[in-house]
């Protein structure tokens, strides 16, 4: 296998919130193109992590180095240009309320000098149809779409630039079967032919399942182990191997033929 | 025709023009491998270029794409939207016509929903006089505190210097026909039958209203009145009663205060403008004033108590599953209870009037 481009460098990361240790020198690589799914028990500070890449969160010690850039110590300029070369897609999608769709994912665009404002429109309505949306959802206000719909809408946004990566919280909690693999379908689909590095929290094994190139297990305050699915059910961890032998996780896993078909095609 | 650098999102504006300009008898393949960079954007560019050629008859392939260039256009070709038309709305004179109709038929509808809130506000409280069991005592003794004694500090203050406003003004005016003493009968007139209970009910509307949306509303958003009704809890009885009742429990109260306040005010700045001394500021107001105007401006408080409290608790059950609407709800709710109240007082006022108190 040849040497892959390393496109998230953490190491040593340590963050806490008072006298509570969330992550003690924790350190994880990314590589370009991969989904990579992150997973841990409640309160093990995933969300943590994402906003520590994301630069949202500033760890108390540790190196984060994104795109070769070391994202703590970057001036203002580099900041902005790296901030343009990733994408974050919130849990409920946090589209801004004042603003349509199309004008949501506009946002990110109009940074960008000298950009057409119709193009900039044909653009966002574009986004919102790779996405899966319908055209005329374009014109609707946040309030008036479904969570899974905002969902879809967020991802537009976050795709709007076209990043190197897009961050996913969460992307399938709170949808129905049927919307949560179409989901799945969507990121797998647009990663591959995008090209984009996926960094992905969440706790549906089906998502694991179904797109994840490998998985990051968080506990015991680290990254206890990185593999594919099939790793996974070899690790011998109690949390983990309660994790991927449980009852759902069987499940998930008689499911997961299907799911490879449908990649095949 | 070959295509260099970098074609994104930076350079599409101006890619376009070029692309816009072509011909299609000029082009029959596009060579895009000397592109260092493609994105979705540069990719909608080539697709839109495609089309173009072929509504004219013409195919242009493109060639030279790598493997990522290739299923990206693949993908943004797939995607490429089909433009909807919107219905627009033409604003002839029907539509305006229509529009207004509907306005007015909005505010009918809102004014019906408001007594339908009064109404329900008097039948629960009716049911808790019969079944005093399920009435919310504590919830009431705290809202009282709240609406009420919280309240006296602002009251007071304002009310004693809308006195000293009156007097300090009536004084300079009155003093050119050298009927400075009047200004007593200025002060006690204005503040008692108007003034005292007119602005303290602004003032509870603008703190009251807001909290009784704000607080209701906010139930409303995270689906905590809903679970009050699966566990056979009436929102009206607990939460609307106890609100509205310590208004009107309290606003007369709060009202009587800003009378005392306001002739306090009015009295020590006669005294120190004029030399009215208190003693005579007295004797005059017992003498000069009937005791009719601190009836007629109290017998107004309970009917802008209720208008506070139903407009408050209405605007809060209006509130939707979003931030954004809470907070519309909030400031309509102050916005509608001031102006009802003041309406209410032109109202009382033209009354008193023709019966000729």
């Amino acid at each position: 296998m040849t040497e892959r481009e390393v496109v998230i460098k953490l190491r040593g990361i340590r963050n806490q919130f008072g006298s509570q240790v969330v992550h003690e020198d924790l350190d994880l690589d990314v590589y370009r193109g991969e989904i990579l799914g992150v997973v841990g028990g409640s309160g093990t500070g995933k969300s943590v992590l994402l906003r520590t890449i994301a630069g949202l969160q500033r760890p108390a010690a540790g190196s984060v180095d994104v795109l070769g850039t070391d994202v703590l110590n970057a001036d203002e300029d580099t900041r902005q240009a790296l901030e343009n070369r990733w994408g974050v897609m919130f849990q409920d999608g946090a589209l801004f309320s004042s603003l349509t769709v199309r004008e949501n994912i506009e946002v990110p665009m109009r940074a960008i000098p000298g950009l057409d404002p119709a193009i900039r429109s044909n653009l966002a309505d574009l986004k919102i149809s790779m996405v899966g949306l319908q055209y005329l959802a374009g014109d609707k206000y946040p309030s008036e779409l479904s969570g899974g719909m905002r969902k879809r809408a967020g991802l537009a946004r976050a795709l709007a630039l076209d990043p190197d990566i897009v961050f996913l919280d969460e992307p399938t909690a709170g949808l129905d079967p049927i919307g949560a693999a179409a989901f799945d379908q969507l990121i797998r689909g647009l990663s591959h032919s995008l090209g984009l590095t996926v960094f992905l929290v969440t706790h549906d094994l089906d998502t694991l399942h179904a797109t994840c190139d490998r998985i990051a297990v968080l506990a015991e305050r680290k990254v206890l182990v990185t593999g594919t699915m099939q790793d996974m059910l070899d690790v011998d961890h109690p949390w983990v191997h309660e994790y991927f032998h449980g009852p759902r996780a069987r499940a998930a896993a008689q499911a997961e033929p299907r799911a490879s078909e449908k990649k095949g095609d | 025709m070959h295509l260099s650098g970098p074609l994104t999102i930076y350079t599409v504006t101006a890619a376009r023009t070029e692309l816009q300009a072509l011909a299609p008898d000029d082009v029959s393949t596009l060579d895009i491998s000397a592109l260092d960079r493609l994105d979705t954007a540069g990719a909608w560019a080539l697709v839109q270029l495609q089309t173009r050629f072929a509504d004219a008859g013409r195919d242009v392939s493109i060639t030279g794409a790598s493997s990522e260039a290739a299923s990206l256009l693949e993908s943004v070709e797939q995607a490429m939207p089909e433009k909807q038309a919107v219905a627009e709305e033409r604003l002839t004179f029907k539509a305006w016509l229509d529009r207004f109709g509907r306005k007015v038929m909005s505010g009918v509808a809102f004014l019906r929903a408001l007594t339908a809130y009064l109404g329900m506000f008097l039948h629960r409280l009716g049911r808790a006089i019969r079944h005093p069991s399920e009435f919310r005592l504590t919830s009431l003794v705290h809202h009282c505190e709240e609406v009420g004694l919280k309240a006296v500090p602002i009251v007071a203050l304002m009310a004693f210097l809308i006195g000293v406003v009156l007097a300090f003004q009536g004084s300079t005016q009155l003093r050119q026909f050298g009927a400075e003493v009047f200004v007593v009968d200025l002060i006690a007139i204005s503040v008692l039958r108007e003034l005292g209970i007119l602005l303290t009910a602004i003032i509870v509307a603008g703190r009251t209203a807001s909290a009784f949306t704000a607080a209701i509303g906010s139930m409303k958003m995270r689906e905590e009145i809903d679970a009050m009704r699966t566990l056979g809890l009436d929102p009206a009885m607990n939460l609307f009663v106890p609100r509205i009742l310590a208004l009107l429990i309290m606003l007369p109260i709060l009202g009587l205060i800003a009378n005392l306040a306001g002739l306090f005010g009015g009295g020590l700045m006669s005294w120190i403008d004029l030399g009215i001394s208190p003693a005579m500021f007295m004797t005059r107001l017992v003498e000069g004033t009937s005791v009719d105007h601190v009836f007629v401006g109290l017998v107004k408080a309970p009917f802008f108590a209720l208008i506070i409290g139903v407009v408050g608790c209405h605007a809060g059950m209006q509130v939707q599953s979003n931030a954004e609407s809470l907070g519309r709800m909030t400031s309509n709710a102050v916005v509608t209870a001031i102006f009802a109240v003041i309406v209410a007082d032109a109202v009382f006022s033209i009354f008193f009037a023709r019966i000729g108190i």
